[in-house]
């Protein structure tokens, strides 16, 4: 008999009234569709209203910790690159 | 009406309190991590319904008995699950047969009975409504997934259907009470289901390459009256042993 490991899954989730979708964490599934029925649950505990990204773990590119300074101490250090120093209307929610 | 009525609330609480035990006893026992959850999940599901379905039952029978008691303080003859959902686990292939078969009927039934004219029952038919849809979606796919599998787990699954399918007639077998709810407007004919599960089970299986057995084939009956297959008592001594051992204790 083979026994076939099923491939990881990343799983994005957005919440009712959340923004943007989040990373929540990995599953195994065959294929993707597997992968959103899992999701559904080990990670929604059916809230009604969200949405599902499912994406193959091999798929996903990620930066080198190494390469840490190059990429990211530029934005640290120079302030004046943060729009921070005017109020922000109330209307203007989220940003 | 309301001893129908109980009667009919009673088949609805016993068959998804009996379920869930049976896949309860998976936790911990999956193929999967992500399986043991969802048959966790299903079984979670279930269970609610049923306390919902008893509770209702309890409160309809004018004697005062709770969800609690009904589940604990009744013997196999006072159970009116259908025999289908008392079967023991077996294999996976097995466990999801026995769901799929299962959650295709409760689908068709939920959609009839949130039309009931009782407006409690249709109010916990709703609810449910939503969940047995995933269930059913879920046990539609890994039937397809395990019987187009590898040639394994098509055999198992072919056993699983051919095994199972004479507990399946009973789901559609009106007696007394089904045509008493059913006059009153508050519960429907299970017949009345027949050629829609038929369908629906036979482009599922023919999806996963399974023969279907004869639709006509000899059918066990009795789970709705009382009379059980010997599977249902010793789920019954485990699911109820602490009860009975400290009655009247509260948890």
């Amino acid at each position: 008999m083979t026994k076939k490991e099923w491939p990881l899954w990343e799983i994005f989730i957005r919440s009712q009234h959340g923004l943007a979708h989040k990373h929540v964490g990995s599953l195994h599934a065959a294929d993707a569709d597997m992968a959103i029925n899992n999701a559904r649950d080990v990670y929604t505990r059916r809230n009604e209203g969200v949405s599902l990204w499912v994406v193959r773990s091999a798929d996903i590119v990620a930066n080198d910790p190494n390469d840490r300074e190059p990429l990211f101490e530029p934005a640290a250090n120079k302030v004046y690159r943060h729009p921070t120093f005017f109020p922000m209307p109330e209307e203007v929610k989220h940003m | 009406m309301s001893n129908e009525k109980f009667n009919y609330l009673l088949r609805l609480g016993d068959s998804t309190l009996i379920l869930s035990q049976r896949l309860s006893e998976w936790c911990g026992k999956g193929p999967a991590l992500e399986e043991d959850m969802a048959l966790a999940n299903t079984a979670l599901d279930l269970l609610g319904q049923a306390r919902q379905w008893l509770s209702y039952a309890g409160e309809t029978d004018g004697m005062g008995q709770d969800e609690d008691d009904l589940a604990y303080l009744r013997n196999a003859d006072q159970f009116a699950n259908f025999l289908l959902v008392e079967r023991p686990n077996g294999s996976y292939a097995d466990t999801m047969v026995r769901q799929f078969f299962f959650d295709a009927w409760y689908h068709l039934a939920l959609q009839k009975l949130v039309l009931s004219k009782d407006e409690r029952i249709a109010a916990i038919a709703g609810k449910a409504a939503k969940e047995v849809r995933y269930h059913l979606r879920r046990s539609s796919d890994l039937i397809v997934r395990l019987g187009d599998g590898t040639p394994t787990s098509r055999s198992m699954i072919q056993s699983a259907v051919d095994e199972l399918w004479p507990f399946t007639g009973e789901m559609f077998e009106a007696d007394a009470i089904d045509l008493a709810v059913a006059e009153a407007k508050i519960g429907f004919d299970p017949s009345s289901l027949r050629s829609d599960w038929l369908s629906y089970v036979h482009s599922v299986l023919d999806e996963a390459t399974i023969k279907m057995p004869n639709a006509e084939a000899w059918m066990q009956r009795g789970g709705k009256q009382g009379r059980h297959t010997e599977a249902l008592s010793y789920l019954l001594a485990e699911m109820q042993s602490l009860k009975r051992a400290h009655p009247g204790a509260a948890w």
